[in-house]
């Protein structure tokens, strides 16, 4: 990439992958991948080389989230070089491959971008995820995914965090994005959640299509909800957990919460309240999965990022 | 049945409530973990009203599934009580829930028995938009009806229904049939391996009136006649599937979606496939959808269930008195088969 007169020049993104099955029961990103793989007239773009994947095929067979562990948590570069063959946990082996077709994560000859299908458990709409705010690229294909389904949602969380910020599979591309639409429950399907996936989908392919023709797009602001911290349910000395999201919380995400507001509920009904300084945008209410991670909910910041204009190289 | 007949019945002086009998249906694992911790005072509270106590088993069906929060480890435990299943040769290689079964079996049985607990409720969640429902083997069992009456009326803004499932007692599979009388309580929606606040208190609070009905009960209370209404299963419909990959190739319509307990009528929308079709219900009859997209049944080939609702009368019950309980012993044995 190179600045001229501030419009900054990528080159083509020829190369584009969908996964799908990262968590073998997120049913959206599995239903529509094994869909395209079918049939893949609808991800067809020209100058395009849309690959559908399902990444983590053992999982999806059992209609689990993983098997020995988490697919997108294992691309750190220890799992990426780990020497060991068949003894590795099922995911780290995956990753390892997924690493030398859709890769080398870093180098030159990695994948121009890849989408990541999700769903969640809570109440967010529809998200994409961004984890660099220096990535003009994405700041501007996720510009033109809200602009495009306006009226409806579709906000942006940030994760680059220092410390949270996680090894996804998607990150052994260039670009990577993530997609997690949501509420729906693990291993279910629901009509109207899959559908809002394939339109997302479908202003994506779009945007990267007009890209490589050679339109510019112009600077943009993208709001972005930056993550803060995690924040884990109440636990007794033994590690269980002793409180629910508080009814005022559940489903709320997005939504300010304000310090002294209610949090949690214990299970004989007793209100815990938020205790932080000031008003966080909480997301991730709720997820199911998060459980075992210590995690009830994120807290985030409202922020506004600025986008160079960006142009074909 | 009259309105105001009256049926003496015999005392219910032990209940069992059980949860993660599906371990990843939050609800009533925490519910009976926090039941557990309060029983003490449970007890104490009791003597110091002076009622007549029941007393409550509480259990934790299937804690392997817990650990990992599955619905289940070999086999789905809520199909391991049949007699044939709990009565079968022994094997230590048999999957882990059939171990389970039997030794539920021991506990709150032996199903059929005299011994049997005289009451299982069984917490169970679903994804469905079912609200708070009693899930029953029998349309008269008037303990379990006046139950769920009796919730109904001290839960006016819970959305409630008693279904029943036409299964007799040789059929019988699921761990509410070991007791003499017994259901599931089912709440939802809820994503499965999550506790949802809302969810959490209905099935709190259900339990609670349910055992506060029963001390009435085993007080000598009468409880009036009346009548409810039952949905009665009918049939499943599957999802359409690939021919070769048995994959669905659609997902419930928009327009069913949520819609539990809604009248579906003959051409209603159904499904809608992933290429945009609607697919329509061709059945001839208007019935009731439940269980629509449950999580747990994509398995077991059904995509929604279908009830009938009619309304029956219950009569007036009170608990037996003595004399009628040692008069009626052998009375009662022929009317438990039944």
């Amino acid at each position: 990439m190179s600045s001229y007169n501030n419009t900054a020049r990528f080159s083509e993104a020829r190369r584009v992958a969908i996964f799908g099955g990262t968590h073998g029961n997120e049913m959206s990103g599995v239903t529509l991948v094994n869909l395209w793989t079918k049939n893949g007239t609808e991800i067809q773009r020209k100058g395009v080389e849309a690959v559908p994947f399902i990444t983590n095929p053992k999982a999806v067979e059992k209609c689990t989230r993983y098997v020995d562990t988490d697919l997108n948590r294992a691309f750190t570069p220890e799992n990426l070089s780990a020497p060991g063959g068949n003894d590795l946990p099922y995911e780290v082996l995956r990753a390892q491959e997924i690493n030398r077709i859709f890769g080398p994560k870093g180098s030159p000859e990695a994948y121009d971008v890849i989408f990541d299908l999700h769903n969640t458990t809570s109440n967010m709409g529809c998200t994409l995820i961004l984890e660099s705010s220096k990535d003009h690229f994405n700041l501007q294909m996720m510009n033109y995914i809200k602009k495009s389904m306006a009226p409806a949602s579709c906000l942006v969380l940030m994760n680059e965090h220092p410390l949270l910020k996680y090894s996804t599979s998607r990150s052994v591309a260039k670009h990577p994005v993530g997609l997690e639409v949501g509420p729906q429950p693990q291993g279910v399907l629901r009509s109207n959640i899959f559908e809002a996936m394939r339109v997302i989908l479908k202003h994506a392919l779009d945007f990267i299509e007009l890209f490589n023709e050679g339109v510019e797009f112009p600077p943009c602001t993208v709001e972005v909800f930056r993550v803060l911290e995690w924040i884990d349910y109440p636990r007794d000395a033994n590690g269980n957990i002793i409180a629910m999201v508080h009814p005022n919380l559940q489903d709320c995400d997005w939504e300010p919460l304000n310090p002294g507001d209610p949090m949690f509920q214990t299970f004989d009904g007793k209100t815990i309240h938020y205790q932080g300084s000031g008003t966080v945008y909480p997301t991730f209410i709720n997820e199911a999965a998060y459980y075992e991670k210590q995690q009830a909910f994120i807290t985030t910041r409202r922020e506004t990022l600025v986008a160079s204009a960006i142009i074909k190289a | 049945m009259e309105v105001d007949q009256m049926v003496p019945l015999p005392r219910l002086p032990r209940v069992a409530v059980c949860g993660g009998t599906h371990g990843n249906e939050l609800s009533g694992v925490y519910l009976v973990r926090e039941l557990l911790k309060l029983q003490r005072e449970v007890m104490k509270k009791e003597q110091e009203e002076d009622s007549k106590p029941a007393l409550v088993l509480l259990v934790l069906s299937n804690p392997r599934a817990m650990q990992h929060c599955r619905r289940y480890v070999d086999t789905d435990l809520n199909r391991c009580f049949t007699h044939a299943t709990l009565n079968g040769p022994f094997s230590d290689m048999a999957p882990y829930e059939i171990i389970r079964s039997r030794e539920l079996n021991a506990l709150l049985g032996p199903k059929g028995s005299p011994e049997a607990v005289d009451l299982v409720c069984d917490l169970h969640n679903t994804t469905a938009n079912m609200g708070l429902c009693f899930i029953g083997y029998s349309d008269c069992d008037w303990i379990c009806l006046h139950i769920f009456r009796h919730l109904q009326r001290e839960m006016p803004d819970t959305p409630m229904r008693f279904l029943h499932f036409d299964v007799s007692n040789k059929e019988s599979y699921s761990l509410d049939s070991l007791g003499k009388h017994g259901f599931a309580m089912e709440i939802g929606p809820q994503p499965h391996g999550v506790v949802r606040s809302n969810i959490y208190t209905a099935m709190k609070v259900g339990v609670q009136h349910m055992l506060d009905w029963v001390r009435l009960f085993n007080s000598g209370n009468v409880f009036e006649g009346g009548f409810v209404d039952v949905f009665t299963m009918v049939k499943h419909i599957d999802y359409p599937r690939d021919s070769e990959t048995r994959n669905i190739t659609a997902a419930i319509h928009p327009c069913l979606q949520d819609r539990d307990f809604c009248l579906l009528h003959p051409e209603d929308p159904l499904f809608q496939t992933f290429s945009g079709e609607t697919v329509r219900y061709k059945g001839t009859e208007p019935l009731y959808p439940f269980f629509i997209n449950e999580c747990a049944y994509y398995e077991k080939g059904i995509a929604l269930s279908l009830a009938r609702k009619r309304r029956i009368t219950i009569p007036a019950i009170r608990v037996q008195t003595e004399q009628e309980q040692q008069a009626n012993e052998q009375g009662f044995a022929s009317e438990e088969e039944e």
